[in-house]
Parts: C-alpha cells; structure tokens; sequence
C-alpha cells in the first residue's frame, strides 16, 4: 500500500497542478498581451524587458513545457482508462448535472493543443510567415507590436484566434472549479461559487485575448 | 424428549456473568482448526460471522444477496434499546427487562431476557468504536428517544437508519475479517438443506444461485441467522427474499421449532394501493413520538382530514390507553386500528387506514424539528402515496413484520441439536409473544457480538475438528435430494407461477391467521393450505433452467416450504387456545376486547418436532418458570 | 396506463445480448416500478418464455440491491430515490421506456439487468472499517462527538451500495461510492486513527477494479438515491493527497 501518482487521485492532482500552473500563464500572458492598446512603446518595452531576464524566461519555458506534456500525458492516460471503464455503452445515456464544458474537455483540449501548436509556429518560431520575425521598431527591436497587428488584419489568423480562445474558455469554465476539487480544496458552500467563478474568469479570459484581433479588425489598434 | 433450556442456577442477575466465567473454552491454537458456517448476514449473522473471526475461527459466511450489507436489517429504522439511562429518566437493567418481559406477555425466558437487557450497554458501545454516526446532542453525547412499550427515553438511534447504520457497521467488521482471511464470503447462495450425522449438525447444501450448482458445505457447527419468516402472509414489511427455507429444513431434520404462531403485525406501514402491492412499507414506530392516531368519529367520514374538527376526531390510542397513549405496544396500537377499521370508520381506500397526524407536532416543534427527526420517513411517505404529509395527515394500517418465534435454543442459542445454533430473529428466544420496538437490533448484536462467541466454544470443546469430509453419505444423500426437489419444482410445467400461490397462500394467512385468529377460521386455512400445496405440486410453472440464475425457481423453493411451514403456524395458533401479545384468539379475549392469557395451562414455550411428511408434529412443552416477575394481565391504560 | 418498455435481454455466459420490445397495458400510476416488471415477468412466464432477470430485495430503497438504467437515468428520473421506490406516476400514457442494466468494466453483467457489483465489497475489505475486534471498548459517551460531525458522518454513511454513481458516471468511476465511506470514517474520532492507511489503501483496491476515473462531472451526485454530496470527494481527494505526503 502507498500513495503513488499513478492512482486516480493522483493522476487527478496532477492535471489540477498542471492545469493551474498552465492558467497562472494564460493570466499573465493576457495581461502583457493587453499592453497592446497602451500602444507599440508599451508592448515592445515589455517584449525587450522578458527577453532580459532569459535565464528566468527558460526556466519558465521549461516549467511550462513540462506542465503542457504532463498535462497532456495525463489526460491520454485517463480518457484511455475512462473508455476502458465502460467497454459496452448505454443505448440511452441522459446525464443530468454535468455541463457542455465539462463533456467536451477532450475536444475542447485537443483545439487548444492545435491553436497552441500553430501560435507557436506563428510568433515564437515565425514558421508560417517568416518575415513577421525581421519587423523592428525604431529602436532597433524587434517589433512585436507590428507583428500582431499585421499577423490579425487577415481576418482568417484572427478568426483562428477568437476560436482558439473559444476552446480556452470551454476548456477552463470546467477546468478551473474542477482543479480545485481534484485537489480536495472545495465544500459544499465553496462549489457552487467556485463554479461561478471559474465561469466569469474563462469568459474574461475570452474576451480579453479576442478582444485584440477584433480591435485590430475593427482598425481600433492598427500600426503608427 | 425432555427440552433442557440449560438455565444457569443462580440470582438471575449473575447468572450469565457466572456462567460464562464457567463455560469450557477453545484454545486460540486449535481455534482456527474448527469451521463454522454462518447463514445470514444481518445484523445476527455479520456480527457472529465477524466476532467469531476476531475469535480464529475458520467462517464460512453464506448469504442469498449480492452481498453481505442488504441484509434484511438494513431495513429498521427506528432504534435500538440500552439501559444506559443516559436522560437520568430512571432506567435501568432491571426496567429494561422488565419492560421487555411485560412487552412479551410474559411469554420469554426470564432468564434470556436479563441477559440481553445486561448485555444491551454494551453493544452502544461496540457499536460508537465502530463507528456508527449515532444521533448526538450538541454536547457531542448521545442522543436518545422514546419507543413503544416504555415510559423511559432509552432508544438509540442514526437519523430513521439505526438498521442500516448498524448493519454497515457489523458488515464492516465482517469484511475486517474476510481480509483477515478468516471468513469467506459466499454472497448469492442459498442454504437448502442441514446436514446432521449422528444427532449433530455437520454442514449445509447450498445452492449458488449464479450457476445453481448445488453443493455441499461440511462444518463442525452451523449457525443459522436467517431471519423470519412474516413472508409467509406475501405481503409484509420484508424484503422481498426474506424466507423460512433455512430454519424449516433444520425443522424437517429434527430442530424443534418454537412457538411459530407469535408474529408480530406492525401498527404503521403504508397501507396496500392495490392487488399489484408486492411489499408493504413500513413507516417507523417513532412517528409515534410525534405523531397522533385518529379517526373521525362519523364513519364514512370522506371529509379531508384538515377540515375534520377536533371534537369529531377519535383519538383512540389516547382515549383507551391513557398513560402510554400512542406509544402504547404494537401489537395493541395494531389491534386497536383493526379494530376500528372493521367498525367502518377507516380512512382512504377500501377504509383501510387511520390517520398518524403531525399537524400538533409541527405546529408545537417547528418544521424544521419534525424534518430533522423524521425527514427521510417523510420522504419515502411522500415518494409511495403521492401525499405531502407535512400538509395532510398519514394514512397508516398494521402490516406483518416481525416473527418472534424461531428455532427452539436453550440459553447457550443452541437448538436441540448439537452444533445447530439459531440467533437473531430466527430462534424464538427473547421476545416472547410480542417485540418491542427497537429491541430487534439489541437482541440480534447480543446474539451474534457477546452471546454465540462465548458458548459456541463450549461446545466445540467437546467435537473433534473437521471430523466429517463432505465425502460423507449424509452430505451426498442430502445434496442429491436438493437437487433433486429442484429439478422437480422445474418439471412440474403447470400453469401458476410461484409468485400466485405465494400471494393465495398470504392473503388465507393474513385473514385466517393474522391479527385475530378463530378455531373456526384457523381449521379451515389448514384445509386449503393442504389443497393449495397439492395445487402447487400439480399446477406449478417455472420457467428457465436450474443450473443458471433463476429468480423464479429460487422463489418456487421458498414457497414450497411456506406452504408447509404455514400449516405449522396455523397448528400452533389452534392449539394455543389463549391471547397473548401477537397471538389473539377471538375466543380469549376481556370484555373490553383485550388479549386474555392462560397462565395456568399456556405458560410454555410450544416446540414442535416434524415427524415426517403427513404426520402431525409432536408438540414438546418447556415450562416458563418466572423467579422474578409477577405474572400480571399487560396494562398500557 | 400503456407502455412500450425497451429492456436489455442477456444471456447467461453470453458476452452478447439485444434489446426486447414488450407493450405493456394496464400500468396503474400507484404501481412501483418493480411491481410494474413483475406483472410483465408474470405474463412473460405464462406465455413460457423466462422471466426478465433484476435485482431486488427490500423495496424500500435502502438494501441497495435493485439496479436499473431507466431512460438513460441511473434508478429513473426522479432525484434521491431507488428504482424500487420510483412510481408509474412518474411516466406518462404511452411512453417508450428504456431499461438497461449499469453499464462498467467492474460491473459485469450476469444476466439481463442483473449485474455482479462484488468490486464494492472487495474495496470495502481493503479498510472500509474502524479495527476494532468485539468488546475491549470504551464507554459509549467516552468521547464527545461534535454534532455537526456526527451530521456529515451519518450524511456520507447513508450510502447503500447500489452502484448507481458508477453507472451514471460518463466514465463509470466508483469514485462517490469510495469517497462516502472514507468520508464517513474520517470524519469521526473513532475513524481517524488509521484514516490514512484507510484511504490510501482503498484507492488502491478502487484502481485495481477497473473503475473509470473522475473528471468532476458530478452526474454520481445526481443520480445517488441517498443525494450523497461530492463534498465527500473533495474530502476523499484530501485525505488522499494529505496521506501521500505524510506515509510516500
């Protein structure tokens, strides 16, 4: 007998950490990315400031790398035992209490995966348009801003965004409440409020990444 | 045969304490050489099973449910009885038994029942260190309520689920023990026969009721804790599988079987909806606390109960037993209610019901009181009848519910035969003519936690360790046999199912020999439950093969047996021509309608032995010798 | 009332089974469930064929033997109730109703809706209890018991083992079942002294099983006849994290 993180409970813990230490990034990278209505000097200062601190950066990066495939190793392992669980299905399976959200995480999971995949081609490896990684600023940086904003005028990369962001908040309107409970932090009073909250923050989440390509479309931040 | 109860000597406050001190023992070596089977596992078997297991002993533990925690005790809801005086109310042992004794009719061993109201303390106790949620006052103390019978506040209990709380947690104990690898389990199994080899119970055929095969199971003793058998009216307060087949085959190999007639008809269950009604829902006796019983004094009354006037109410429990008034005993508050349905003044359909109203109740306490002490009764009222009775009053009418008789034991809970003990609800011992409410669960724990571990070892002191093999005639005889009587309930192929001769044989119980009982009507329930048991012979239909799960053969097997054991019951009440507790006999009764007993000539424990089919029964007689109490006709007025 | 039932007809030692269409008439809206397959299983062995085959015992929603997916719902559609406690009242004149048994890896089938729920008992065995051996106790009042804890203690142990949270579970986890008792011992005095081997060990016996895992979509609490809260989950999930921290 011993605790092993192999064991449901602990396969659970594990993509609650990961799942949190994954959002506690979504939260901090919105708020950078914001900077983009305060205009190119804010952002690209920002930008300039994170690539300064690279030692921290990396250790971020792995940290992050390594929650996004135990995040992902984890849940193929569940869903694979979950299948497994059930070999012969219902003819009829009317669930009462479970939410869209919480049905469709696999899916909703494996859209993220795919938009994370292709923002990464886009703006960190500047695979899909090699040319956005050689715009820079008057200072000689490069020029994040112009990046973004030229990347979103296609209405088609934007719109791969707001969907993107679409998944990330299925994803987190169950994900978030759910984190907590795999962790044994929740009670009867504190669910359904952990419910709600969970709600409004994947929907502020949501709004506030879709909200640049939209403002960019909308010609409300455009290049100077 | 002379019965031997071996009632220790002694003031009947040491007896037991003295006797056990005297009784021979296995030494902890040798213990786990010696088998025991365990039939049943409610409340009695899982906390013999598991008890004897603690002991060293090798368990085998059989039970007919899917497993060992749906055990019919799972079903009482109200409580159980300790003499704590923990409300400073005045209780006692003493009280306790008393209580017990005058609740019976004075129909019980004495000495048995001051053993159980000793050993009552003690089973909170075992029960707490096992984590039980009792009820619990703010203190963090126990709680405690008051029950039918008594004028003390001496009733433990876990929301309306004191059965199923203690079962979990004799189950609990029980599976402590199967890891242990001292008892093994043998869940949806039925014991359909006892095997007895030289005057002593050696094992059991069972049949596994996932493949039916039928096998042999051999032991040095067999413990039956299967239950009673209020099935035999079909529609009772049961679970649908309780049955008599365990103690009626140890009857037909020779264990007497005592005072069969004593079957306790309980006051509040939820009265029958219609001729689909399978079971009847019983609705705990400690509504009775809270809740009061009337009728309108009009009959025929169809007014709603709200708008029925309190000077047109009879309160009848309070108007004809003043001091315990509805709390009075049950098979009194049963009488009563029958008595004025049958004067026409019933409520609801075919005017069989009388009302248990809360309205006085919620009105004094709140509702949030009443719902915290009766909220889930409320519910499953509410989920059955469609009616709130938060808004409208109960409709509640007796059903049976409890067998006080049983295999015949002496005071070792061994039966006539060597080796064959019977304990909880399937030996006649403690309660007498009557039960008292939330007694069940005390003697059931007695029997199987503090009583069966003690004196089981004084007699496997004296047996040689697996002295038989199932090799041995006996078992292979008795396994064909099982087989064989299966095979011919399949082979029959008539036209009734087992469920419709169970129903028959129920409702000529029920009105032949239920809450009132005639010479006249009782001669002739004997005369068609011998016509319906040719019937069933000739006419029966089961459908599907014996050697595979088959609910329908499993119930065919129980009712064959009930249409014998029913005659017996009926013999038993025609020859008791006397009205004690369960037992009325329209014959014997006071001017004012109340049951009339026979001290002089009745005074016995009736134990009948089979004498082979066709053959009357031989009735063996064990006087009740009463040192302490005086007899007195039973007063709640 | 008439109705058309759909009902899940297996074999014994038949891995493979199909659903039968039975109509039946006469349902009185007073009829339990139960009482409404028992008719149609009377009139089944009439015409010689067998008998439907489903767990049952006491009828009263508390043994927890009866099963039954009815409409996709585990114990039907009504909320905090057993199968054996649902009434015909429910449904409406000429409804289709679906019966199938629970549907997981550790439930087997055995025949038709009756289905082999032993993994319950084997993870009650792996420390499901207090240890404690008969007599060789304290007094009962010994040790005060907060109320409120004695309240939540008795609110998980209404358990009844039916299984119905394994069966509505979308990924069939027995997670509520295990959570209840684990939840029920903890949380009293008596309970605590091996809480943490309790739930270390039963988790383990949990997994072995084969139940599914739970993602929290809390359908166990829905369909629990006994509304048995997945607060009792987040305890088990808890004590869990806490015992492998204390004993890794």
């Amino acid at each position: 007998m011993h605790a092993s993180p192999q064991s449901s409970i602990g396969q659970k813990a594990l993509m609650a950490a990961t799942g949190l230490i994954l959002l506690a990034f979504v939260i901090s990278h919105l708020l950078g990315n914001l900077l983009v209505f305060a205009g190119p000097e804010a952002l690209n200062a920002y930008a300039l400031k994170l690539r300064h601190m690279a030692p921290l950066l990396w250790l971020a990066r792995a940290l992050l790398l390594l929650a996004v495939v135990v995040h992902l190793w984890t849940s193929i392992r569940l869903s694979r035992q979950n299948r497994l669980a059930r070999p012969v299905g219902y003819r009829r399976f009317r669930p009462g209490e479970t939410s869209l959200s919480a049905r469709t995480m696999l899916l909703s999971g494996v859209l993220l995966l795919a938009y994370l995949v292709y923002h990464l081609l886009q703006f960190t490896f500047h695979t899909t348009d090699p040319a956005l990684a050689h715009l820079t600023d008057p200072l000689g940086n490069h020029d994040v801003y112009a990046m973004v904003i030229t990347a979103f005028r296609n209405p088609w990369i934007s719109c791969i965004y707001v969907v993107g962001m679409a998944a990330l908040c299925a994803h987190l309107s169950h994900g978030f409440d759910s984190s907590f409970q795999s962790l044994g932090v929740n009670n009867e009073r504190l669910l359904p409020l952990l419910q709600r909250v969970g709600q409004a923050l994947s929907l502020a989440i949501f709004m506030g990444y879709s909200s640049i390509p939209v403002a960019v479309l909308l010609g409300i931040v455009k290049l100077r | 045969m002379r019965l031997d109860a071996k009632i220790p000597a002694g003031p009947l406050p040491q007896k037991w304490e003295a006797h056990r001190s005297h009784l021979q023992l296995v030494s902890p070596t040798n213990k786990r050489r010696y088998r025991i089977i365990v039939v049943g596992t409610g409340l009695a078997g899982a906390s013999a099973a598991a008890s004897l297991g603690e002991l060293g002993y090798q368990v085998e533990s059989v039970c007919f449910q899917d497993s060992a925690r749906r055990a019919h005790s799972i079903a009482a809801q109200g409580g159980i009885n300790a003499a704590k005086n923990y409300r400073n109310d005045g209780d006692s042992v003493e009280r306790l038994f008393y209580d017990t004794i005058k609740g019976g009719d004075f129909r019980s061993r004495e000495a048995n029942v001051y053993r159980l109201a000793q050993i009552s303390n003690a089973i909170i106790d075992q029960c707490v260190a096992q984590g039980v949620p009792f009820a619990r006052e703010y203190s963090g103390y126990l709680a405690n309520r008051s029950f039918g019978g008594a004028q003390v506040s001496r009733t433990f209990y876990a929301r309306g689920q004191t059965g199923q709380q203690l079962l979990l947690g004799a189950y609990q104990a029980l599976m402590r023990q199967v890891d242990a690898k001292t008892v093994t389990l043998h869940p949806r199994t039925e014991m359909l026969d006892l095997v007895v080899i030289d005057g002593h119970a050696k094992g059991i055929v069972v049949r596994d009721l996932v493949t039916g095969r039928v096998s042999p199971f051999a032991a040095d003793a067999v413990v039956l804790a299967s239950g009673g058998y209020s099935t035999v009216y079909y529609l009772s307060t049961n679970a649908k599988g309780c049955n008599v087949t365990a103690t009626f085959r140890a009857y037909k190999r020779g264990a007497l079987f005592a005072n069969p007639c004593y079957t306790q008809i309980h006051p509040t269950c939820i009265p029958p909806s219609g001729q689909h009604q399978s079971k009847l829902t019983l609705m705990s006796e400690s509504l009775r606390n809270d809740g009061r019983v009337w009728v309108p004094k009009q009959p025929g009354d169809r007014r709603l109960p709200p708008q029925v006037p309190p000077a047109e109410r009879d309160y009848f429990l309070e108007r004809k037993y003043p001091s315990y008034g509805n709390l009075a005993p049950r098979d009194i508050a049963s009488r009563s209610a029958k008595q004025v349905c049958d004067e026409g003044y019933g409520v609801g359909p075919g005017g069989q019901g009388v009302y248990l109203d809360f309205a006085e109740a919620i009105a004094r306490l709140g509702e949030p009181v009443i719902n915290e002490r009766y909220g889930n009764l409320f519910q499953m009222y509410e989920q059955i009848t469609g009616e709130n009775p938060y808004l409208t009053p109960m409709r509640i009418y007796p059903a049976p519910h409890y067998a006080m008789g049983g295999l015949w034991v002496d005071y070792h809970l061994m039966s006539n035969l060597p080796g064959l003990y019977a304990i909880g609800e399937a030996n006649f011992s403690d309660h007498g003519a009557n039960r008292l409410g939330a007694s069940a669960l005390m003697q059931g724990l007695a029997d199987g936690y503090f009583i069966l571990p003690y004196t089981i070892g004084d007699y496997l002191s004296t047996v040689t360790p697996s002295s038989v093999r199932t090799e041995h005639p006996a078992f292979t005889d008795a396994t064909q046999e099982v087989t064989q009587r299966t095979q011919r309930l399949i082979s029959i192929r008539g036209q009734r199912s087992p469920d419709a001769f169970h129903r028959e044989l129920g409702t000529l119980m029920w009105d032949q020999c239920g809450m009132t009982r005639s010479e006249h009507g009782l001669k002739q329930a004997l005369a068609r439950i011998s016509q319906l048991r040719a019937e069933f012979w000739k006419d029966l239909k089961v459908v599907g093969a014996a050697q595979q799960l088959n609910q329908a053969l499993e119930q065919a097997g129980r009712v064959a047996d009930f249409l014998e054991f029913a005659e017996l019951v009926c013999l038993d009440a025609l020859h008791r021509q006397e009205s004690c507790g369960g037992h009325f006999r329209v014959e014997h009764q006071t001017p004012d309608g109340e049951a009339k007993r026979d001290d002089s000539n009745f005074a016995y424990v009736a134990a009948w032995q089979y004498q082979g089919d066709g053959q009357p029964p031989t009735l063996h007689k064990e006087p009740l010798v009463f040192e302490q109490v005086q007899l007195a006709q039973r007063s709640y007025k | 009332m008439r109705l058309t039932l759909k009902i899940w007809r297996q074999a014994q030692d038949n891995p493979k089974g199909t659903f039968e269409r039975y109509d039946v008439d006469d349902v009185s809206p007073d009829m339990s469930f139960l009482e409404m397959l028992d008719i149609l299983n009377e009139r089944l062995m009439h015409e010689g064929k067998e008998p439907i085959a489903f767990d049952h015992d006491c009828r009263e929603g508390i043994c927890g033997m009866c099963s039954l997916m009815i409409n996709g719902q585990a114990h039907g559609p009504d909320r905090g109730v057993a199968t054996c406690q649902l009434h015909m009242r429910r449904f409406k004149d000429g409804e289709t109703i679906v019966i199938e048994p629970w549907r997981a890896k550790a439930f087997p089938v055995i025949k038709d809706l009756v289905v082999d729920r032993s993994a319950f008992d084997r993870i009650i065995q792996a420390g499901g209890y207090v240890s404690v051996s008969t007599g060789g106790v304290p007094e009962g009042n010994t040790i005060p018991v907060p109320k409120p804890a004695a309240e939540q203690a008795m609110d998980a142990a209404a358990c009844i083992g039916c299984g119905a949270c394994v069966a509505a579970c979308p990924n069939a986890s027995a997670m509520l079942f295990v959570a209840a008792k684990v939840s029920h011992l903890a949380t009293l005095p008596q309970g605590q002294v091996e809480k943490d081997q309790r739930v270390l060990r039963m988790v383990e016996a949990m997994d072995q099983e084969g139940f599914g895992n739970c993602t929290n979509h809390y359908e166990c609490m829905a369909a629990c006849p006994k509304q048995i809260h997945v607060k009792f989950i987040t305890l088990m999930n808890r004590e869990y994290l806490k015992a492998s921290i204390k004993q890794p």
